[in-house]
């Protein structure tokens, strides 16, 4: 398990109802199962890592962020996590509000726009940054919401969402030091990692 | 097609299947009510002593109780023998499978052929309307003369798969595991516009007698398998329909057809043509025209979503049943988008549901073809659920 999914882990108790949104090859809620006894159900949306994860007897479904969330009840879930999809979704803000209505917490991994490397290439090139994060050239890239850790703050102060905790991490997912600065965080986190809940 | 062929008497067949006879029958949704009732079914695998380990499979417009064993009136395999067996992805070693023939069938389940009490003679044409609550209502019949008061899972494609469906809403706390392939919550507008040209082929064949065909030692051969191959192709896909015959012409095929009842314009065939035409006349001979009917009418009638003011999420409001929902990329007969409003309505309801589209270019059929991604997708969800649900492994069993 990737070092933020471990994190995340962290953040969920015991017998939680949780929804994995965009839940790759099943790892986290095979975790979440096996160790915490939880309700793990996840959303994905490569079909290939659907088949292998219900395969594996995991409860996933096709599905994704922007489309699928809207059919759930009101809290059907405690916890739904997106791990670093957010800045790929169609509406963020929407996924958000549908993600803190479905669930009673919300868990967001995104990459972190706001890395002093980003803003020295932009700075001295004059070009789109690309990064080991940011990987793929304007044109192409998936990542048609780019944000930082002080938007997302912004984000979460305008729709009056509680902040429970954040967590600036790097790319291997190893906290950082920085965390207790918001402002350094957004200089030196390359992925941000929130729990929400409802205001 | 031989229109002298007769569905039953020519090759003997030896049925190795099981039937339970209830004398005092059951009350159908019409207000009819059938007795005695016959349920015809074959079982495969040991029925555990706890009596948790059967799965239900349910089988599709013109399938029947021979699953995993040689179909007694064909001779070939069982319609699902590369899925069910042991060491398959339904298990027999694991899981006791039980498949009975839908009520209004022929293979041995009362149905049209079966005599009425009242009249001492065959239903025939007049065999009462039936519904898909009424076909699962026999199969909870047999389900309680086999001592099973959960079933670990219900599986079924298609018309199958409607059947797992009603059972699920019927009968929430019955069904812990339900697995619909390639199926709908809803027989839509143009299934039931495919179902009437059907219909209408048997009722224009001269030999129909108004559904008392059997009285005057016909059937109506021509107008079944011409609903028959009508119904072949919505199974398939284009592509696989072009990539098996693509617009091949079968040489011979102007000495296999009679010439007086061909003009030599249709003599030559398209391998497509020869296909369809083989696949309707053996169809006439195991399939009865007045069941074709009976049932077809049964998937038209079915809508849970309409049973419920039109929310489909209703029916399944208080089930605890671990959903698997199978679709095919090809499939236009029971397409993705109504597996996907489904899917979307069982999350309405809170209910646990995985949902795959297999890729395929095999259209419907795809669900009884050699599909790994369908094999992987049964076997991993039945083996989750029985973990879910405390069933013991193969080994312990």
């Amino acid at each position: 398990m990737r070092v933020d999914q471990q994190l995340i882990a962290e953040m969920i108790p015991a017998k939680a109802r949780v929804l994995d949104v965009g839940s790759g090859d099943g790892t986290l809620i095979d975790y979440l199962y096996r160790t915490r006894g939880c309700d793990a159900r996840g959303i994905e949306i490569d079909m290939q890592s659907v088949t292998q994860s219900v395969a594996h007897g995991l409860p996933v479904m096709h599905g994704d962020a922007d489309h699928d969330l809207a059919h759930y009840p009101d809290d059907a879930f405690d916890y739904v996590v997106l791990q670093r999809t957010l800045q790929a979704v169609e509406r963020p803000r929407e996924v958000l509000r549908q993600m803190l209505r479905i669930g009673r917490h919300a868990i967001i991994s995104f990459p972190n726009f706001g890395h002093w490397r980003l803003r020295l290439q932009l700075l001295t090139t004059g070009r789109m940054p690309m990064t080991s994060v940011w990987s793929t050239p304007w044109y192409s890239t998936p990542n048609i919401h780019p944000c930082t850790i002080r938007d997302f703050l912004a984000l979460c102060e305008e729709d009056g969402y509680v902040v429970q905790q954040w967590l600036a991490v790097d790319e291997d997912g190893l906290k950082a030091p920085w965390r207790r600065s918001i402002r350094f965080a957004n200089l030196f986190g390359e992925q941000a990692l929130f729990l929400l809940s409802r205001g | 097609m031989d229109r002298s062929v007769s569905p039953s008497v020519e090759e003997g067949p030896v049925y190795t299947h099981q039937t339970m006879c209830l004398e005092e029958g059951m009350a159908l949704e019409c207000g009819a009510h059938l007795a005695p009732l016959e349920v015809a079914y074959c079982t495969y695998g040991t029925l555990s002593a706890a009596r948790d380990n059967a799965i239900l499979v349910c089988h599709a417009l013109t399938g029947d109780q021979y699953l995993a064993e040689p179909n007694p009136l064909t001779g070939k395999p069982g319609w699902w023998s590369r899925m069910v067996g042991p060491g398959l992805p339904i298990d027999t070693d694991r899981f006791f499978v039980i498949c009975p023939n839908v009520l209004g069938g022929c293979m041995g389940s009362t149905g049209p052929r079966s005599i009425c009490a009242q009249t001492g003679k065959a239903w025939d044409s007049e065999f009462p309307p039936i519904t898909m609550h009424d076909i699962v209502a026999s199969q909870v019949r047999l389900v309680d003369y086999l001592g099973i008061n959960r079933l670990f899972a219900v599986v079924g494609g298609s018309m199958g798969g409607m059947q797992a469906l009603t059972w699920v809403a019927d009968y929430p706390e019955r069904v812990f595991a339900a697995l619909p392939i390639a199926t709908s919550p809803f027989h839509s507008a143009q299934n039931i516009a495919f179902n009437e040209v059907s219909r209408q082929a048997i009722f224009a064949d001269p030999h129909w007698h108004d559904g008392h065909y059997r009285d005057f030692g016909a059937i109506p051969a021509r107008g079944l398998g011409v609903a028959r191959m009508m119904a072949h192709i919505t199974y398939l896909s284009e592509e696989a329909l072009s990539r098996k015959f693509g617009r091949r012409v079968r040489k011979e095929a102007a000495t296999a057809v009679p010439a007086a009842s061909s003009p030599s314009l249709f003599g030559e065939m398209f391998e497509v043509e020869s296909y369809l035409r083989h696949q309707g006349s053996t169809f006439v001979r195991r399939f009865d025209a007045n069941s074709y009917l009976t049932i077809t009418r049964a998937m038209d009638y079915f809508d849970l979503a309409a049973e419920h003011d039109g929310d489909l999420s209703a029916p399944f409001g208080k089930c605890e049943t671990r959903f698997c929902v199978v679709s095919f990329s090809s499939d236009w007969l029971f397409p993705t988008s109504q597996s996907r409003l489904l899917v979307r309505a069982l999350n309405k309801a809170g209910a646990n549901v995985s949902f795959v589209e297999i890729e395929s270019d095999r259209g419907h059929d795809a669900f009884l073809l050699d599909e790994p991604d369908l094999d992987r997708t049964v076997r991993g969800f039945l083996n989750g659920a029985a973990e879910h649900a405390g069933l013991a492994k193969v080994e312990a069993l």
